[in-house]
């Protein structure tokens, strides 16, 4: 994604995902590939409601949470968004994403 | 009036494993005569059946895939394997199946039509051996060669054995309830056509000694997702499999048994 553009993120319809004890399971619709969300990447599927721009995810929820630089948290959450996407488990999109119940793509 | 039509003799058998009972309908009587044995114990005098299957026994043609396939359009499920092909529409109560008059096909197709008709219901088919004891039902749960058959084979003559291979889970008001399967591992055993309700879920692994180890829900978690049978490549099937498997070790203790082949270890459960 260029530098100075907003990312948005938003939870792919066609994951199934629970947290048990401490840590989210997310299983994927299409292959039944389960999977397990370390810590940060477990506060970026729950705070990616497709409204909310990753900068701010990382500000409001990531940077509070863990002693990290805004701009290292950024670039990694940037890096961890992008994986994520890969997986099925997340949509990304320069655009906010209004319908998460469009056709799924791993990446917009 | 004679017909000069040749008359098709027609022949059924309902087969009820896990209480649903699924009538299969054939023009073979050689064919009718192996489901009867083949599904002893869990085969009924007639009567309703949730689901009939047509049989056609005549070789699919066209499928070349040796693992199986199933997907669902328009509330039609289509489940094929090489040595299959069988429509199910769940809402006529309707189903077929062409393949040859062997044992192996039909099985995997009651094994694929009551893993779908479970996860409606919070329940699954899961890889374990699993007896009752003492009124309640237990779970050995494992991937090949993990000990389900051994430990089977290690189960007191007091317990009852209801699979040492696929068990049969359903959700029941906030528990859930084992039933038996005729659906054999290498004991080659039909389970007992028996149920109770289900008081643990042991995740198998063999060692040098008997003991039991608690198992974070996360753990229980991956634990049982990886031994529920997933055949649909269908999303709303796999998020109602994967909730499933989440409520129940929620609610149901799952630990670790780890043992030796040695009788004794059933001192352990119950």
């Amino acid at each position: 994604m260029e530098m100075n553009k907003k990312m948005y993120v938003a939870r792919s319809p066609r994951i199934a995902a629970r947290m048990l004890g401490e840590e989210m399971l997310v299983m994927s619709g299409h292959d039944s590939t389960l999977f397990t969300l370390n810590p940060t990447a477990t506060i970026l599927w729950q705070a990616a409601d497709g409204a909310t721009p990753l900068d701010e995810i990382v500000e409001r929820r990531i940077c509070t949470e863990f002693e990290v630089k805004p701009v290292d948290a950024m670039r990694d959450a940037e890096e961890l968004a992008e994986n994520l996407a890969r997986h099925g488990i997340l949509l990304i999109s320069e655009q906010p994403i209004g319908k998460p119940d469009a056709p799924a793509q791993g990446r917009r | 009036m004679t017909s000069l039509a040749a008359r098709v003799e027609s022949y059924s058998v309902v087969i009820a494993i896990g209480g649903v009972p699924v009538r299969v309908n054939t023009t073979d009587a050689s064919f009718l005569d192996m489901l009867q044995n083949r599904y002893a114990g869990f085969v009924t005098d007639g009567g309703s059946a949730e689901f009939d299957f047509d049989v056609d026994l005549n070789a699919p043609a066209g499928i070349d895939r040796e693992d199986v396939r199933v997907t669902q359009h328009a509330g039609r499920w289509s489940l094929e394997r090489r040595d299959f092909r069988a429509e199910w529409e769940p809402a006529m109560r309707r189903g077929s199946i062409r393949q040859t008059a062997n044992p192996y096909s039909i099985d995997a197709v009651l094994r694929i039509v009551h893993t779908l008709v479970l996860a409606r219901s919070g329940g699954f088919l899961l890889h374990s051996a699993s007896a009752i004891r003492n009124g309640k039902a237990f779970l050995f749960a494992g991937v090949s060669g993990a000990g389900k058959t051994t430990i089977s084979r290690l189960a007191p003559v007091d317990a009852t054995l209801l699979t040492d291979e696929i068990s049969y889970v359903r959700q029941q008001g906030d528990g859930y309830v084992a039933y038996g399967t005729p659906f054999t591992g290498e004991m080659a055993k039909l389970g007992e056509n028996a149920s109770a309700p289900v008081a643990a879920l042991y995740l198998l692994a063999q060692g040098p000694e008997n003991r039991i180890d608690p198992v974070g829900e996360a753990d229980a978690g991956r634990g049982l997702l990886g031994n529920i049978l997933f055949f649909a490549e269908d999303p709303e099937f796999v998020h109602r499999a994967f909730q499933a498997a989440c409520d129940f070790v929620h609610r149901v203790p799952v630990r670790r048994l780890t043992f030796m082949p040695d009788a004794r270890v059933w001192e352990l459960i119950g």
